[in-house]
């Protein structure tokens, strides 16, 4: 924890409500974020119990599996969840494109085009640039898309497709309430992507796509920066602290509780009402152990017992299996009456019907007993981080999440496309992921305390950064380089009291003035802190003399960070296909078979 | 693993020319793509880098050399140039930096060494040395051999990326040091033959497990005093021992101080430097400890149980006393392994390691403008490096818990063996209470080898040693 996020917590503490870490919001939040409250059945592997999701507090839908057992019950239910999903994804796709702006580099060493949107607004200069992304993004990356375990390699399309003339203009932004959820949401994208429409055990439609999905979202989440799928207990954290453990920060409940607490209590008092899972139920994906005793078991037995009736009673009268054509998942959008005898076999007796009915009902009140009060919660979080305003390097940020939607958007439809993500990277594949999300961590951290002054105070303690004012600007300054030729390099004297832990020689930026770097020059102990004295360069256009304003001025208080973004970029990696003796070699080429389903484990 | 058994008579050097005969055997037999040489601190891995350079340059095969490094390289240059000026006069080695490195003063205008940044520029050198990151940039060249010093340091992904470059390679490294880190926080490789967060040894032994695997029997930089406990520490199924006996290395107290040894402020009087009065260690305890760490090779400055940030006011001060005092009295080394030479202990033969780099910042800020030429840094950044006497600040001091950060087993390695006579640990009390109450919690992976040592039991075993050796404030 930083110094200042401790004290932070120690200011919570004492004052009893929660205390803010930032002053900008460092995500971004769609106009109609998809909330998506899941819930699985406690005791078998992510076996989904139910969801609510919608992009409005006031309709959200209610999906609920009445026996989390039943296999068919559970694709049925990814199906119905599929359907919602796919519906919001192309209402994003629908809301307009914009033209994409040519690579900043037109050609690369290969001789394809580099992807513009994978150097997350670093310079492109670099010898092989962003090569060893690029490497694959062309035809023959697609090509190595049915290579193993490179199908379909989210970064690879994303370059492949980059180079698009067009970006959609919106992109969908799943908000799930906790790490578990985005947990949920990797797991059961899993298990429904390779799932094969056709044949022996097929699914619906919209089963393999959820999972594409909801794979490409816990897949955005991994890259720092991303708002794509969005844990809110992050998102919170991320911009208040309170003054309780990380793992308490965990329960939603506790958290919203610290921040927005009722009238008249203080954040703890309302924590400890919160911690009360009768009042505030977990906020999921995993449910109350005394509900699933006492309330859900029962409740599912009842429902098991009324379907055995059910079912006995059209084997009487020799009707077919009523619930076989349709499994019977619970969805709020139609209510169970209407359902009724239809749903049957025509002159079915009435007793039975209604016993199914009255169990359905059943399930589904206390399960909407139990996601109910998150799904509010949900939306109150939305509302308080609303009302920050973005950080300024949200947009760009975000562009990335459109242009990364937009091209797998593109890759599903595909003649090619649309293959499932692999189950695990390839050496190549995994290298190049891991070079991607170290440059973005970099670039995201080095955004957060640029675009806000509460975060740059972190850098300061630990001496990485200062504020300070100017006492000295020299700004016509002019030398020669190493080749001769003169170049203006103003000098400008910074005072700080702050504690700068830099060695001579270090590279600084200032927020105020992005582009333009100072080296320091000298560091020498002044009457009232230290002196800092930076040699400017950059940022001041092509005059000799650079214009008023383009260099800090006297007495300007300015603050200067050594966190940059990292602007070096990995060298080129091999092609999949060239994968060295050292790392197994070249992996074999993938075959799709009807084996893809299984997990090694089942 | 291939181990050359000790007979009863054999000398440490005897042992040592052994091993490394086997390995130029090996490596000459061309019966496998890849040999693997684990070191222990000291064992004369760049002896062995050098040698089979030398052997290469001499048959006249050209040779790629990887370090991780530019320190690293440029001191592989070094030792190459000193060795191939006798043995092959003909031969060049060739220096590739990144463009506008400044050659160091120790290689620059050395006549068999040629530096540049494109390979076209270098003429065509027997022997090529660059960091890995400088050997990704290498295009349409490949070499039949290829020497990976540090290996262990050495991210599996960088390997990925230079491995197209040679067939058949040689990779030297200490397999007890700290393991490559990534910024990133992610479980999606674990388990992964090529998990790009593990080590190029790793990943190449996985990938190919029927790689010769040796090792360099030999420390010639621990003393006697350090073998037992950084072996049972750090190498607990493979051990390693000092090429020194018993008593070869002293380490005397003169009394006085050369002029000029160090900064001021190193007179007796004033050994709490020029910090304020708030905790100064007293002088006693500092003495102490160095009298006992001369004596035994081992000294623990133990401070007051307190739960402190990472830069501990009172912790930072004793340790930059310790290393005031040491200077101040005149310490003097001697080897009777190297033929009874002796120096003084000046500033540039001490270091003094920490575990972050917030806390090598306050204990230089401590230091002020004594002990100028001191080496202050990180256990990342001590890699490699050897001192007479090494001055520590324990991971764990002072801290309310333990993480795998600073439990973990090669950034106590590294800190507890680059000294050549003594090491001083600076810690709080209540580091065994703190290791009670966090057991190493860390998931297990499936697919992933459980690495060895454990963080925590090399912990408990050091401290068990140092408690022997403790000096209480």
């Amino acid at each position: 924890m930083s110094v200042i996020g401790a004290y932070a917590r120690a200011l919570a503490v004492r004052t009893g409500f929660a205390q803010p870490v930032a002053s900008v919001r460092h995500i971004h939040l769609a106009e109609a974020p998809l909330v998506l409250v899941p819930l699985r059945m406690a005791g078998e592997a992510n076996a989904p119990l139910a969801a609510m999701a919608g992009t409005d507090e006031l309709s959200g839908t209610l999906l609920v599996v009445p026996q989390p057992r039943d296999r068919d019950l559970r694709f049925a239910f990814a199906g119905l969840l599929g359907d919602l999903l796919l519906g919001y994804v192309e209402r994003c796709a629908a809301a307009g494109s914009e033209p994409v702006k040519p690579p900043r580099t037109p050609r690369q060493p290969a001789g394809r085009p580099l992807p513009d949107s994978l150097l997350s607004g670093s310079p492109s200069s670099s010898p092989g640039g962003a090569g060893g992304a690029a490497v694959a993004a062309g035809p023959e990356g697609t090509a190595g898309a049915a290579d193993g375990d490179l199908r379909a390699d989210e970064d690879a399309l994303a370059a492949a497709e980059a180079t698009g003339p067009e970006r959609f203009l919106d992109a969908p932004q799943v908000l799930v309430p906790n790490r578990a959820g985005v947990e949920f949401a990797r797991l059961f994208g899993r298990s429904t992507r390779f799932r094969s429409t056709l044949g022996e055990y097929a699914v619906p439609a919209g089963v393999p796509l959820l999972g594409r999905w909801l794979t490409f979202l816990a897949q955005r989440a991994e890259h720092p920066g991303s708002s794509a799928l969005v844990a809110m207990t992050e998102a919170l954290t991320l911009h208040w602290a309170t003054g309780q453990s990380a793992l308490e920060d965990a329960n939603l409940a506790a958290l919203m509780a610290w921040i927005d607490p009722p009238d008249g209590l203080s954040g703890p008092e309302a924590a400890r009402l919160a911690e009360d899972p009768r009042t505030w139920p977990p906020a999921g994906p995993t449910t109350d152990p005394q509900f699933d005793n006492r309330v859900l078991a029962p409740a599912i037995a009842a429902y098991d017992e009324a379907i055995a009736l059910l079912r006995e009673q059209a084997g009487l009268a020799g009707a077919p299996d009523p619930l076989l054509a349709d499994p019977d998942v619970i969805d709020s959008r139609f209510r169970a009456a209407d359902l009724g005898a239809a749903r049957v076999w025509p002159g079915a007796p009435d007793a039975p019907v209604q016993s199914w009915l009255r169990a359905r009902d059943e399930v589904e009140r206390a399960v909407r007993g139990q996601i109910e009060p998150t799904w509010r919660l949900m939306w109150r979080a939305v509302r308080r981080l609303r009302e920050l305003p973005d950080a300024a390097s949200v947009p760009r940020r975000w562009e990335q999440d459109r242009t990364r939607f937009t091209s797998y958007y593109a890759y599903l439809r595909d003649e090619d496309g649309g293959l499932p993500q692999a189950r695990r990277d390839g050496a190549v594949a995994a290298a190049r992921r891991l070079a991607v999300l170290e440059r973005e961590l970099a670039a995201y951290e080095a955004d957060q305390a640029f675009d806000d002054p509460l975060v740059l105070a972190n850098q300061r303690v630990t001496g990485d950064a200062f504020v300070g004012t100017v006492v000295a600007a020299e700004r016509d300054r002019r030398i020669a380089n190493e080749r001769g030729t003169l170049v203006t390099r103003p000098l400008v004297e910074v005072v700080t009291v702050d504690p700068v832990r830099l060695p001579i020689g270090t590279k600084v930026c200032s927020p105020a003035r992005v582009g333009q770097t100072g080296v320091i020059m000298s560091l020498e102990p002044a009457a009232d802190g230290l002196l800092v004295s930076l040699e400017l360069s950059g940022g001041m256009g092509r005059a000799k003399v650079p214009p008023p304003g383009s260099v800090p001025d006297m007495d300007e208080v300015i603050s200067y960070t050594s966190v940059l973004p990292d602007g070096a970029f990995s060298a080129a990696l091999p092609a999949p296909e060239d994968t060295p003796w050292t790392h197994g070699g070249p992996p074999t080429p993938y075959e799709p078979t009807d084996g893809d389903a299984e997990e090694t484990w089942a | 693993m291939l181990t050359v058994r000790p007979g009863p008579r054999d000398s440490p050097a005897a042992l040592a020319a052994r091993v490394t005969d086997a390995i130029l055997a090996d490596l000459r037999s061309r019966r496998h793509r890849g040999v693997v040489v684990d070191s222990p601190p000291g064992a004369g891995k760049s002896t062995l880098v050098v040698r089979a350079a030398t052997e290469f340059a001499l048959a006249d095969e050209p040779l790629m050399i990887v370090a991780q490094t530019n320190e690293q390289v440029d001191d592989l240059v070094e030792r190459l140039a000193a060795d191939l000026a006798d043995k092959a006069p003909e031969a060049r080695v060739g220096r590739l930096g990144r463009a506008g490195y400044v050659p160091p003063p120790r290689i620059d205008g050395l006549p068999n060494v040629a530096v540049g940044s494109d390979l076209r520029t270098l003429g065509d050198p027997h022997l090529v040395v660059a960091t890995a990151a400088k050997w990704a940039y290498v295009k349409d060249r490949a070499w039949r051999w290829a020497i990976v010093d540090e290996a262990y340091q050495m991210r599996s992904d960088a390997l990925l990326a230079i491995a197209r470059l040679f067939e058949q390679a040689l990779f030297v490294g200490d397999p007890g040091q700290l393991d490559p880190f990534s910024t990133v926080d992610n479980d999606r490789w674990r388990g992964l033959t090529w998990d790009p967060m593990q080590s190029a040894v790793a990943v190449l032994l996985r990938s190919n497990p029927d790689l010769p695997v040796h090792r360099l029997p030999v420390s010639w930089r621990l003393p006697r005093s350090a073998e037992r406990v950084v072996a049972d520490a750090f190498y607990p199924f493979t051990g390693f021992q000092t090429g020194n006996g018993p008593g070869d290395r002293l380490l005397t107290f003169t009394g006085t101080s050369r002029p000029g040894a160090a900064g001021p402020g190193t007179a007796r009087a004033r050994p709490g430097g020029s910090g304020g009065t708030l905790g100064r260690a007293p002088a006693g305890a500092v003495d102490d400890v160095l009298d006992m760490a001369a004596a035994t090779g081992w000294g623990l400055l133990e401070l007051p149980a307190r739960h402190t940030l990472r830069t501990d006011a009172e912790a930072v001060r004793a340790v930059a006393d310790v290393a005031r005092r040491l200077v101040a009295r005149g310490a003097v080394a001697r080897s009777l392994d190297r033929g009874g030479e002796e120096h003084p202990v000046t500033a540039s033969r001490i270091a003094i390691g920490t575990a972050h780099r917030d806390q090598a910042a306050a204990v230089r800020a401590a230091l002020g403008d004594d002990l100028p030429g001191v080496v202050v840094d990180t256990a990342n950044r001590l890699q490699g490096r050897e001192y007479d006497v090494t001055v520590v600040l324990h991971p764990l001091s002072g801290r309310r818990d333990a993480t795998a950060f600073h439990l973990e087993a090669g950034r106590l390695c590294v800190l507890a063996s680059r000294h050549r006579q003594a090491c001083v640990v600076v810690a709080r009390a209540g580091i065994r209470d703190l290791l009670d109450t966090h057991p190493s919690g860390e998931p297990v992976h499936l697919h992933e080898p459980v690495r060895f040592p454990d963080g925590w039991a090399a912990n408990q075993t050091v401290l068990a040693h140092l408690e022997r050796h403790a000096v209480r404030l």
